[in-house]
């Protein structure tokens, strides 16, 4: 059972850090530019196969710094030609843009790679078991995803708090119209936090495609989610996402080393389960089935309750 | 109706319209091949496309049915039932009465429902459906229409003849049950639990897992409970990305369990073994496959990865299928669905690898014998590998056709 | 649609005909279609494309007269579909005496029971945390709809057959034909009384809470109030879609409530125009033909959707509606006329550049795809050619960048023209 509770802690800690660095981006490109970008996980999909091809082409630990500043030029180019156009149309449109860039990136990374899941392997420098705990190993690379994006969360912290174009992002965070206008150049602040948080999703692509797999569905599975965690710690709060993204990490993670259904817990309380109607499947279903929905569920909560998510301070 | 045509079929395509002028012009028999073109099963549908042209042209070659040649044509189902319906729609009015879908247990029981339904409003212009993948039991059983034939073994035939070949091996202890989370691992799960306890009641059922089908992305947290579970063997029903991704997290953990697979050698499926370097440790249940050791076997696929590229025949019950249907459709003497159904019915037929096998005329299901085998480097007489991966499939163990004979609650309604 | 105001009479069946024409002509329309378009796929595709209008209609209450982005209006389409389908299997097997007809709008009312109660909770608030909590219960629903498979029925569904309940003077309901009547009648009534509700005070309120909803509070009524009654009445309508299509293809899956159902209806409703009320139903009706059409015709189909997609939200953000209400003040004044040949003479380089993206498009498919193990040869609207040879490069390289520059080069005329046309 330990080995489980550590495992499982450790497994939901790095999933939770993964949907930090896709989450960083989206939340400053979510709530500076209120674009609720459908394409963001594509990005890191792009991140993915650029660092797949450039490892063929060169080695893994170039391709971790080249691809994603390659992502992030894409990303600061369809910011400047696609949705700088767009915005004058307002928010919707610019959703069902990343909408349409979403499919676009998709088809053309199925033509370019295929439809199959390319192999993209972990570097030899890092294939080995970190460490043996109860006979199970480890793997570095997992240690290395670790250590990576926990450098990452700490280096955007500084930027954010310590440098000018961090303090003057912050304060298009929170008041847009005013940084426009002492004079700062807005529409060159969301181009560089557009290509940076397509950049930070490509970096999740990098390390993530060894370690996961990489194929073309791998936007969709990771889209949605995004949302509830951006949503969830609030918007323009960097805390409240890394919070919420590890939260949601560990209670994905943990929902599935729970066997337990809700008929079980009748059943101990010394009651049967009802058996018959359309909803007598609901007591059979374990909370390992219920894990993925909990992201959404704690989604609906929050924002009945509380409109501002975890950590904002504003609503939109 | 512009339709997509692949590859050979346009040279095929071409060379008999250019025939066509020369002699008077032929009525063909159009075969519609329904499956996912898109997304992330296409490949596996893309790959059929490849399966049936190949048998196609065979046939024609040999003169076709009835004096007629008959013809390809796709559609893109995009995996969902509906469009599964409006794929089929399209297809009977381009002209085809005979209807083939494979992939997806919601998709075929869509296509069951419709071909019931149709032939039931539009007597006189029946239509087939022939599967040659979707392996839910249901479908010759509960569901079970007399419009419908399947090909491959379903998972409870499949489930018996696992189970027949875990008895023999002592060494197995606790099992751990990992499927995915909708109908087909539902009824994965189920003969396994029943199966197993039947054949083997010594051995401990440690887990039964069911996950969400094609969400997980990252398999280390179900991979930490099989390993806590202490079980020395795992059985799953997972295709796609779900079994590679799996096989890739026990990997990463040192999770030192026996595989027990339906479609580890699915597109992607081997290359993910050799990756992880499960040498022996998973094995797959099928038909048949590329390493099963006849002449004719060898010819065959030798033939046929020279045309597709070096991808191997996946799927030896399209070749049954195919071949079935054009005998039951020259004995018949008819194009007609209604007529020659009738001979396919209880049909028997001589399988490449020589030995017997035949279609149950009581739900039209297909039976043969099953093949276990696991993933290893080619060595000996293994003349084929997987996926340029250097590894091929080699048989553990060949679970003769009386072995699966599982029995059918289906009450077949014959039309009047 | 076109609004006549009332001006003087010259007889009154001229007046009728100006005031009703366009829903006779389009009952006429409705009437007609299947006869020219026989096949039974036409047929199919037409009556998804009645179910769309209606759905995508009931959207557009929330985005385009309400301002409420919503992504997950596929809930109340799809649990209306499932009740619908539910109610048919319960008539048929006790012989209850409804009649098919009336089944859409068992649909109807389990959209609205579940547009209240998810209305309540999520109407409360507006902008971005009614879309994203409308996000959240979409996914959730979804994913219960994979555990609750005694209503949900899985991934399979459930079936139903419609023949099997009550005929009603000797209409069963099986072939094709009868059921494009049934949803074409019941789309021609829908669509009427969302357009009397545009008409309402209410509906009128909608706008004014969409535009300025400070002094919609001012005026005195509760904007919670109106966006809580406009969800419940577009979830009837989503339910009524649902049942439609449940009578359609008599079956229900878990695809049908899924996020990508939402996102379809979204997409519907945007180009078409959400500005206008007829936006939608050219929405509904080309994005259904490009789904059941385009799949067909090339293997890239999704970055063909992708890329109409882009372009429609960059150069016509008002949608088709848009496109075409921009003429409108030319057709009254007139001057459409003088504007039409500069068209004409657009649609060159627009036809060049599309020819050179299509054949790009489609010889990287097939070069980066197919060759391997179908060879290069391919063929494209008639013309043989190697996708590995310069040649088919050259030229879609050619078209595009011609198309491209002459279109950058002749626009401001157009653009001219259109101005002088419109003053």
């Amino acid at each position: 059972m330990l080995e489980l509770v550590i495992f499982s802690t450790l497994n939901g800690v790095l999933y939770g850090m993964l949907l930090f660095l896709l989450a960083s981006g989206l939340t400053l490109i979510f709530s500076m530019m209120g674009v609720l970008n459908f394409a963001h996980a594509s990005f890191y999909m792009l991140g993915a196969y650029f660092g797949f091809q450039l490892s063929q082409w060169l080695n893994f630990w170039t391709a971790l710094i080249v691809a994603p500043v390659l992502v992030g030029l894409i990303g600061a180019g369809v910011e400047r030609w696609g949705l700088r156009t767009v915005h004058k149309w307002g928010h919707v449109a610019e959703l069902l843009f990343t909408f349409g860039l979403a499919f676009v990136i998709e088809e053309l990374v199925q033509m370019v790679w295929g439809k199959l899941p390319v192999d993209y392997r972990v570097p030899p420098l890092l294939d080995f078991p970190a460490f043996e705990l109860f006979g199970t190993t480890y793997p570095a690379f997992r240690m290395f995803m670790l250590l990576i994006s926990v450098a990452i969360f700490l280096v955007l912290l500084m930027v954010l708090t310590r440098s000018r174009i961090g303090l003057i992002i912050q304060a298009a965070l929170s008041h847009p119209n005013m940084v426009a206008m002492l004079g700062h150049n807005v529409p060159k602040v969301f181009m560089l936090v557009f290509g940076c948080g397509c950049g930070l999703a490509a970096i999740a692509g990098v390390i993530a495609g060894p370690a996961l797999v990489t194929q073309p569905s791998m936007a969709h599975v990771l889209g949605p989610i995004l949302f509830v965690v951006v949503v969830f710690g609030g918007l323009g709060s960097l805390p409240g996402a890394f919070i919420a993204s590890l939260l949601i990490g560990l209670i994905q993670t943990f929902a599935i080393a729970i066997n337990y259904s809700l008929g079980d817990a009748l059943a101990s309380l010394g009651m049967a389960r009802p058996l018959q109607g359309v909803l007598s499947d609901l007591w059979q279903v374990t909370v390992a089935q219920i894990g993925p929905v909990v992201p959404y569920l704690m989604l609906v909560l929050i924002l009945v309750f509380r409109p501002t998510g975890l950590m904002g301070t504003r609503e939109s | 109706m512009p339709t997509r045509r692949y590859g050979t079929g346009l040279a095929v395509a071409a060379l008999a319209a250019g025939l066509g002028l020369a002699a008077p012009a032929m009525a063909q028999v159009k075969i519609a091949f329904i499956d996912p073109l898109s997304g992330a099963m296409a490949p596996i549908g893309e790959h059929g496309v490849k399966h049936f042209q190949y048998m196609i042209d065979k046939i024609n070659a040999k003169g076709g049915v009835n004096g007629q040649k008959m013809e390809l044509i796709t559609f893109d189902n995009k995996l969902s039932p509906q469009e599964t319906v409006i794929a089929a729609q399209k297809a009977i009015d381009a002209g085809a009465r005979i209807l083939t879908l494979g992939n997806g247990s919601g998709a075929a029981a869509a296509m069951i429902d419709f071909v019931n339904k149709h032939n039931d409003r539009n007597p006189g212009k029946e239509v087939v459906y022939l599967n040659y993948a979707a392996v839910d039991p249901a479908f010759t059983n509960d569901k079970c229409s007399y419009w419908h034939f399947r090909w491959d073994a379903h998972s409870d035939i499949k489930m018996q003849a696992l189970t027949s070949y875990m008895k023999g091996k002592p060494g197995i202890k606790k099992v751990y049950l990992i499927n995915q989370d909708y109908s087909f691992g539902h009824a994965v799960r189920k003969a396994a639990n029943e199966m197993v306890k039947a054949k083997r009641p010594d051995v401990q059922i440690v887990g039964d897992e069911l996950h969400p089908l094609a969400k997980i992305t990252d398999f280390a947290p179900y991979v930490a409970k099989i390993k806590a579970s202490g079980a020395d063997s795992v059985i799953t029903g997972n295709w796609g990305s779900d079994i590679a991704l799996l096989l890739k997290a026990a990997a990463d953990a040192n999770l030192q369990v026996d595989w027990y697979t339906y479609y580890a050698g699915g597109a992607g499926g081997p290359t993910a073994i050799k990756q992880t370097g499960l040498k022996d440790r998973v094995f797959q249940i099928t038909e048949g496959h590329a390493n099963v050791n006849t002449p004719e076997n060898h010819a065959w696929e030798q033939d046929f990865r020279k045309k597709s590229a070096g991808q191997g025949w996946w799927y030896p019950r399209v070749r049954n299928e195919m071949e079935m249907l054009a005998k039951a459709m020259n004995e018949a003497k008819s194009n007609n669905p209604k007529v020659f159904a009738e001979k396919l019915r209880g049909m028997k037929y001589k399988l490449i690898y020589g030995t017997e096998a035949y279609m149950r005329a009581e739900d039209h299901q297909f039976f043969q014998d099953m093949y276990i085998s696991n993933l290893t480097p080619l060595a000996g007489d293994m003349k084929f590998d997987e996926e340029n991966t250097g590894w091929g499939w080699r048989t553990a163990a060949k679970i003769p056709m009386g072995n699966t004979d599982v029995p059918t609650t289906c009450k077949m309604a014959k039309p009047s | 649609m076109a609004i006549t105001t009332m001006t003087k009479p010259a007889s009154l069946p001229l007046d009728l005909a100006k005031r009703y024409g366009i829903w006779i002509l389009a009952a006429a329309v409705m009437i007609v279609l299947p006869k020219i378009f026989t096949s039974g796929a036409a047929l199919t595709t037409m009556c998804l494309m009645g179910i769309m209008i209606v759905f995508s209609l009931s959207y557009n209450m929330l985005l385009g007269q309400t301002g409420m982005l919503s992504f997950g209006h596929a809930v109340y389409y799809g649990l209306g579909g499932f009740l619908a389908v539910h109610a048919m299997n319960t008539i048929a097997a006790d012989r209850l005496p409804i009649p098919l007809p009336l089944l859409p709008l068992a649909g109807g009312a389990m959209g609205l029971l579940f547009g209240i109660i998810f209305g309540a909770v999520s109407t409360r608030r507006a902008g971005t945390v009614f879309a994203m909590i409308s996000l959240g219960l979409g996914e959730l629903i979804a994913s219960l709809s994979l555990i609750l498979r005694g209503f949900f029925g899985g991934e399979e569904g459930i079936t139903a057959n419609r023949t099997k309940m009550l005929t009603l003077f000797g209409v069963r309901f099986g072939p094709q034909i009868e059921v494009y009547y049934l949803i074409a009648a019941w789309c021609f009534v829908c669509i009427i009384a969302m357009f009397a509700f545009t008409r309402t005070p209410l509906g009128r309120m909608c706008n004014a809470v969409r535009e300025n909803p400070e002094r919609a509070e001012f005026v005195g009524y509760s904007t919670q109030m109106v966006r809580f009654i406009a969800f419940c009445i577009a979830g009837f309508f989503a339910g009524i879609a649902g049942g439609l299509a449940a009578i359609n293809f008599e079956l229900m899956n878990a695809v049908n409530i899924s996020g990508a159902q939402s996102g379809v209806v979204l997409l519907m409703a945007y180009i078409g125009g959400v500005g206008h009320f007829f936006g939608p139903i050219m929405g509904a009706v080309l994005v259904t033909l490009l789904q059941v059409m385009l799949s067909d015709i090339t293997g890239a189909w999704m970055l063909y959707f992708g890329l109409i997609f882009i372009m429609m939200v960059m150069f016509a953000p008002g949608g088709m509606a848009g496109l075409i209400m921009l003429h409108l003040p030319l057709w009254q004044r007139g001057t459409l006329l003088r504007v039409l040949p500069h068209y004409a003479v657009m649609a060159v380089p627009c036809a060049m550049g599309l020819a050179g993206l299509v054949l790009l498009i489609e010889a990287a498919h097939h070069q980066l795809v197919k060759a391997a193990s179908d060879g290069p040869a391919m063929k494209l609207a008639g013309f043989a050619f190697a996708s590995n040879a310069a040649p088919p490069w050259i030229v879609a390289a050619a078209l595009l960048g011609a198309g491209l520059w002459l279109g950058r080069r002749w626009a401001p005329r157009l653009t001219a023209a259109f101005a002088e046309a419109a003053r």
